[in-house]
């Protein structure tokens, strides 16, 4: 049997006595495209900050390739190759969009360079390919800071994506993106996925892209799994249905 | 663009005092201040104010009297790079403990350690000589004996030098991914943990080159003036420096030397024909800068260039 990518073993998590983890068991495969749905409140985003290292579990273990990394640092985790976007994104504002990527093209390659400078031919490419990848190429000279919404948000996955990760964590990909351009992102985002072999796990609250999207779908409530599977199936369950389609 | 300005400054600065020479001892104190505002420019880059860094200034002028008082040390280079290597290492070891905290802790921080060693230079008389300070004579210049007006020109002109390589160095420094990541834990720390980076680690390394610039003006003055105190230390100076850099403005390495030269000469002209008010004098220019220039003296060199055709 092969060791999952990511594993999550009993995980407790409690915040003033509200239990946003309540022994949470997941795996994920390598390659895998997993979606978390659940209403809100219900320890998505805190089962990602458990397994980014943002926060530590009361009690319980998170695995990467069979090794724990629950007590490590965002930054030692980020290196061992999960790399996170946010559902509010994490910019970089007093720069420009494309200093924001090559940033986080140097992080990756070695951010201990005093004296060659940040804007150079090799990160600026890598930072290009990356922007054109989220259809950003356009406002790279652009302030982060005035950037709207959408575009801020695919700059955020385009960062994580500077990394080369093995796991890419989403929280919300598609939130404060248009309609029209959801799937566009949705489908340049599962291409780049592939292309790089990148196992991804995305919390998502709209069921279309989670239905064409998913290969698995995990669906939480009240700090818990209540339900884990193939979309088709798990998306007619009646429970889910009821509880958390409905709401979400 | 930056270096152009540091290279037209420095060429007006190695001129200036064939013209006025009486503005030499100023300007070399200037220069010396400019490098420890350098040091805390560079630290504002990440949103932090040391209210503390005198305290490397003075480390850096005390080691060289200590150098030439206990060791024998009389040579001018060996004096500069091993008083400046003291103070780095005195920056990496406070750094490691001062760069866990953020915002008001740091500052305050900075702050208390540097009234710590200011308490020990006035107390410990028989190793620092209290209050009365530590005498720093002529230093030689590769084996020569120089007499005192002819050190003081090879001291400004080095000095000159030397704040030109180090203006570079910086500059290069905070144009590089290193120097990228100390300006984004300003913005989002947390994006840059995410990023694989030790925000830590990225901050000791610019406080101890903070404490290296610091530790670099202090040699320069205590070798211009030919005395040590321990109000070097105090943190009215450390208020100074920040004073300085906020001044200059920290937009670039030039910023840093414009204010110090600006306020060092404001001072000793103030002293001179408003004794009784020259605090007063410095306290509108301040207002003034802080009201109309708030990128500091380099803003408005930024502002000429932008409209300039």
């Amino acid at each position: 049997m092969t060791t999952p990518l990511l594993k999550a073993e009993n995980l407790q998590v409690a915040f003033a006595g509200v239990k946003a983890a309540d022994g949470v068991n997941l795996e994920i495969a390598e390659g895998e495209f997993l979606a978390i749905i659940g209403p809100n409140g219900s320890g998505k985003t805190t089962f990602l900050n458990l397994c980014t290292g943002y926060i530590r579990p009361l009690a319980g273990e998170v695995f990467l390739d069979g090794r724990p990394i629950t007590r490590l640092a965002p930054r030692t985790i980020a290196r061992q190759g999960i790399a996170r976007a946010f559902q509010i994104p994490q910019l970089f504002t007093d720069q420009r969009l494309i200093d924001n990527l090559m940033l986080a093209v140097a992080a990756r390659r070695g951010i201990w360079d005093a004296f060659r400078p940040l804007d150079r031919r090799t990160h600026r490419d890598e930072a290009m390919q990356l922007l054109s990848m989220v259809g950003l190429e356009d406002v790279a000279e652009q302030s982060a800071a005035t950037l709207p919404e959408g575009l801020r948000k695919l700059a955020d996955i385009a960062i994580a994506f500077a990394l080369k990760p093995r796991l890419l964590l989403l929280d919300e990909p598609t939130s404060g993106v248009s309609a029209i351009e959801r799937f566009g992102l949705m489908e340049t985002l599962m291409t780049a996925l592939r292309q790089a072999r990148v196992t991804a796990l995305f919390v998502e609250h709209d069921m279309e892209v989670v239905e064409r999207y998913a290969d698995r779908v995990v669906v939480w409530d009240q700090g818990r799994v209540m339900a884990d599977g193939k979309p088709d199936i798990v998306l007619k369950d009646p429970r889910v249905l009821q509880n958390v389609v409905g709401v979400a | 663009m930056p270096l152009l300005l540091l290279l037209a400054g420095l060429a007006v600065m190695a001129v200036l005092p064939l013209a006025v020479p009486w503005l030499q001892f100023t300007l070399t104190i200037a220069l010396a201040k400019g490098l420890a505002a350098l040091g805390v420019a560079v630290l504002l880059r990440a949103g932090l104010i040391s209210i503390g860094h005198a305290m490397f200034f003075a480390i850096g002028a005390y080691a060289t009297a200590f150098l030439m008082r206990d060791l024998a040390v009389t040579d001018f280079a060996t004096l500069i790079v091993a008083s400046t290597l003291i103070s780095a290492l005195s920056g990496l070891l406070f750094g490691a403990f001062l760069v866990r905290y953020r915002a008001i802790f740091f500052a305050m921080l900075n702050l208390a350690v540097s009234m710590v060693l200011f308490s020990l230079l006035a107390k410990l008389y028989g190793v620092t000589g209290g209050t009365d300070g530590i005498r720093v004579a002529t230093p030689s210049v590769f084996g020569m004996a120089l007499a005192r007006p002819v050190f003081a020109d090879v001291l400004y002109y080095g000095g000159l030098l030397l704040a030109g390589l180090v203006g570079f160095a910086v500059h290069r420094y905070l144009k590089s991914p290193l120097g990228a990541a100390l300006s984004a834990i300003h913005t989002n720390e947390v994006r840059l943990e995410y990023l694989g980076v030790s925000a830590w680690s990225v901050l000791l390394v610019a406080y101890t080159l903070s404490a290296t610039l610091a530790g670099l003006g202090g040699a320069i003055a205590a070798m211009a003036i030919g005395h040590v105190v321990p109000e070097f230390a105090f943190w009215t100076e450390s208020g100074h420096i920040v004073l300085v850099a906020v001044l200059g403005g920290i937009g670039g390495v030039v910023g840093p030397f414009a204010g110090s030269i600006f306020l060092e000469v404001v001072q000793t002209l103030a002293v001179g024909f408003a004794a009784d008010a020259w605090n007063l004098i410095i306290g509108l220019a301040l207002i003034g800068v802080i009201f109309f220039l708030p990128r500091g003296l380099y803003g408005l060199m930024e502002t000429r260039r932008r409209t300039s055709p």
